[in-house]
């Protein structure tokens, strides 16, 4: 039994029996089937990170974000007076994560790349892009880079889903995917 | 007790003993191994990774 | 002999079991219940404040439980459970005395002394930072102190694991080679060397940094080598819950491994790579490579999950193949119709494998591939899962080991033995249904630690599905269920431990728990040769459900917005 030692003093040269033959054999090409899966994703699959990430103050961000915000900004959300930025397709866009908002609201085209910059002022978060349900992590310090193309229109929603303190429920923040302008 | 059992299973020459069984039996080696390769593979090389993270133009 | 004094001879098993073996079992495994009572309680409350409709906590206290429920039950219900394993795999099933039992009880006692402070930062309310304390968010210097305590008193634990299995080799207290459940404890034992120091090496600085010493922890750094000790340890969960299955398994149905190098190969594998998926929770950080990301998420080629899937062949067909031996041959499933399924050692194993191995293990490997993690992480589905890992497989495979520890090591008769019966099956299910109902809210995009995903005090409207609040609420309900399954643990094994009838000689020849079923089942050797259909039917549902689950999370990967 499992609970003593085993009676034959020369284990490892036991016979394996077909079962376990097939399923080891099975077991290990299915791994070898998942493991080459994701490298086949990076090449032929049009969800993937990126990985381009840089070191940056969050001054330096801050000043980016408000940069582009000077520049694009269309309009304000209601009377919460969030700033509704709207930049060239193609270009690159700013959003910053802080206590408790994702800042500012975009505006983007529908089909049309552009490249996020992301990046928190203070303490870790998690950008989480409902109902797309694509979810990253942000962190202070770092700021990561990836090329979004918004595949269909609507009011989308950012919340935050890294813990970050006792407003993190009420971190939220917003991107408009809007049809192409005529 | 313990001589009866030895009698009924003699005790193998070391040298029998297939390589991966000496392996197997011996708790240290699989500590070594089991802490070497997660530090080499995740933690070193991961900490290598964020250290290379370069700075924002 | 001096030493022969301190033995006593189990009348089941016939083994020599230490006096100070016995009762750091008995302190370790007492205080474990006492945490898992705690945390558990935690996690009621926690469930009640996510059910939208009840809403229990105010949003302080809910983020101040939620942080008390993961430490009280991830950390230290499940680490003193395992000490107490490890003493039972080294000492008694070798047949030893346990080594150093000064060093043994030392580290028991810096284990309570570090879960309370650490408790008590806690609930004192200026550490809410959840289980994983990422920086920048800081607790009270005491939180880290108390985290760091408990682990080198584990750590003292796992050394006199290791000094106990020197001493036996020393001593021959055993022929040849380990028990197999040993050489699974000796896999956990290693892979929490490497987990306790990777804590320390974060958490020390940590602490520092919390008392201004150091000025600066960088959070991507530490996430790297905190989930060395974060996600490791749940590797050591496997590890002791596998072997806990084995001795289960052997210990009421007669079971040996089918093969002993296939199932020891496979500890091998764990041994070598499990630790690497603690990777699982860095594949949306930035500017980490993919080359790290997919050797590391994918445990080196799947090789971890392979170890996996043959102990998830091995012990089923285990199991058959000892019940075929003595007579039960009728078609493909007499062998598990007519297994023991009031006896909650047996029940409370068996669906801790299939409830691991079909919720935890395919939906582990699938959240845990490098792409599909962008559509998965941080949502609710990460807690349905480990809730399916850590509390229907490995929680619930403590719970049914304890029904055979408490006749042999404490020696005491069961009390309430039709609620024990009926314990498996109420935290099972109600485990199972956490686990499922907050993994399909995860898919809708429901987020992890949060107090209230109706967003009502956020400048700006959030509408969740109304499915996702219903997924919310069942999860409440389940968490009731599994909620009185664990009372039901509990009370059964208070009574039975303090209450119960003494289980002298007559007692144990009366109402055996050892399976004795002669020769013919229990003589050692290769079990190779009988066959085992049934169990092949039940691995190729396994691995279908896996095989789709797998495809289809890449098709819903496939629909969101391009990236790249």
């Amino acid at each position: 039994m499992a609970i003593h030692p085993p009676a034959d003093r020369i284990w490892w040269n036991e016979k394996l029996t077909a079962p376990e033959v097939i399923w080891i054999s099975v077991a290990f090409v299915w791994g070898l089937i998942m493991f080459f899966a994701m490298i086949y994703w990076h090449a032929v699959g049009d969800q993937n990170l990126s990985n381009e990430a840089y070191k940056i103050s969050p001054e330096v961000f801050a000043e980016r974000t408000e940069a582009m915000v000077e520049k694009y900004k269309v309009r304000e959300e209601g009377d919460t007076g969030i700033p509704v930025v709207r930049p060239p397709a193609g270009s690159d866009i700013y959003m910053l994560g802080r206590l408790w908002e994702w800042w500012p609201i975009l505006e983007l085209e529908k089909g049309q790349q552009y490249r996020l910059h992301l990046s928190s002022m203070d303490w870790q978060h998690g950008f989480s892009l409902q109902p797309a349900n694509i979810n990253l992590q942000i962190h202070a310090g770092y700021e990561m880079v990836i090329t979004i193309t918004p595949s269909e229109t609507g009011e989308y929603s950012v919340v935050c889903n890294e813990y970050c303190g006792i407003g993190h429920h009420t971190m939220v923040g917003r991107i408009y995917v809007v049809d192409k302008k005529k | 007790m313990a001589k009866s059992a030895k009698k009924a299973a003699p005790e193998p020459e070391p040298g029998d003993i297939p390589f991966m069984q000496r392996l197997l039996d011996n708790p240290f080696i699989l500590l070594f191994i089991g802490v070497t390769v997660p530090t080499l593979i995740y933690l070193v090389w991961g900490v290598v990774e964020v250290a290379q993270i370069p700075l924002a133009k | 002999m001096a030493i022969a004094a301190v033995f006593r001879t189990c009348p089941d098993t016939g083994l020599k079991v230490h006096s100070h073996a016995e009762n750091l079992i008995k302190a370790n495994a007492v205080v474990a219940v006492i945490f898992l009572a705690v945390g558990g309680f935690f996690g009621l409350l926690v469930a009640l404040t996510r059910w939208p409709a009840v809403h229990l906590l105010p949003a302080d206290a809910f983020y101040l439980v939620l942080t008390a429920h993961g430490a009280n039950v991830l950390l230290f219900w499940i680490l003193f459970f395992e000490v107490a394993v490890l003493y039972f795999a080294s000492a008694i099933l070798l047949n030893s005395r346990l080594a150093m039992p000064k060093v043994a009880w030392g580290s028991f006692v810096l284990m309570i002394i570090g879960a309370v402070i650490a408790n008590v930062a806690v609930l004192q309310g200026e550490s809410s930072v959840m289980f994983t304390s990422y920086p920048p968010l800081k607790a009270v210097p005491h939180f880290y102190l108390g985290l760091i305590l408990f682990a080198v008193g584990m750590l003292g634990a796992v050394l006199v694991f290791f000094a106990t299995l020197v001493i036996a080799k020393d001593e021959k207290t055993y022929e040849g080679s380990v028990p197999l459940v040993t050489f699974g404890a000796i896999t956990a034992a290693i892979i929490a060397v490497f987990t306790l120091a990777s804590g320390a090496v974060i958490l020390i600085p940590t602490w520092l940094w919390s008392m201004d010493l150091i000025s600066e922890v960088d959070p991507i750094i530490y996430k790297v080598i905190w989930w060395g000790f974060g996600h490791s340890s749940q590797q050591v969960n496997v590890a002791v819950q596998v072997a806990i299955w084995y001795a289960i398994a052997a210990m009421v149905l007669g079971a040996k491994p089918l093969s002993e190098k296939v199932s020891r190969a496979a500890f091998l594998l764990y041994i070598v790579f499990l630790q690497l998926a603690s990777a699982h929770h860095l594949l949306v950080e930035p500017g980490i490579s993919s080359n790290w990301k997919v050797f590391n998420t994918s445990y080196a080629f799947y090789l971890a999950v392979l170890g996996s899937m043959i102990h998830g062949m091995s012990i089923p067909g285990a199991i058959e193949a000892a019940q075929r031996r003595r007579g039960l041959t009728q078609g493909i499933f007499e062998w598990l119709r007519k297994a023991p399924w009031d006896n909650p050692a047996f029940s409370g194993m068996f669906l801790s494998l299939i409830l691991f191995g079909f919720l935890g293990g395919i939906t582990g490997v699938v959240m845990g591939t490098e792409q599909i993690n962008l559509i998965i992480h941080n949502t609710m589905y990460v807690p349905g899962h480990f809730h399916a890992t850590v509390v229907a497989g490995t929680t619930l495979a403590f719970m049914a080991i304890t029904y055979l520890l408490i006749p042999l090591i404490f020696r005491r008769e069961l009390v309430f033995k039709r609620l024990a019966k009926w314990q498996p099956y109420l935290f099972g299910i109600g485990a199972a249904g956490i686990s499922l109902f907050m993994m399909g809210a995860g898919t809708l995009g429901v987020p992890r630690r949060h107090w209230d995903i109706t967003f009502t005090d956020a400048p700006l409207t959030v509408e969740m599905p109304g499915t996702a609040f219903l997924m919310m609420g069942l999860n409440g309900v389940f968490a009731i269920l599994a909620a009185i399954g664990g009372l039901a643990y509990i009370v059964v094994v208070v009574g039975s431990v303090f209450f119960g009838k003494h289980r002298d000689e007559a007692v144990a020849k009366a109402n055996p728990v050892i399976f004795d079923g002669g020769e013919a089942v229990t003589q050692y050797g290769s079990e190779g040769t009988i066959r085992i259909p049934g169990t092949i039917v039940l691995v190729a549902i396994f691995f279908t459900s896996f095989v789709l689950y797998y495809f289809v999370n890449w098709k819903y990967l496939s629909e969101v917005w391009p990236l790249r």
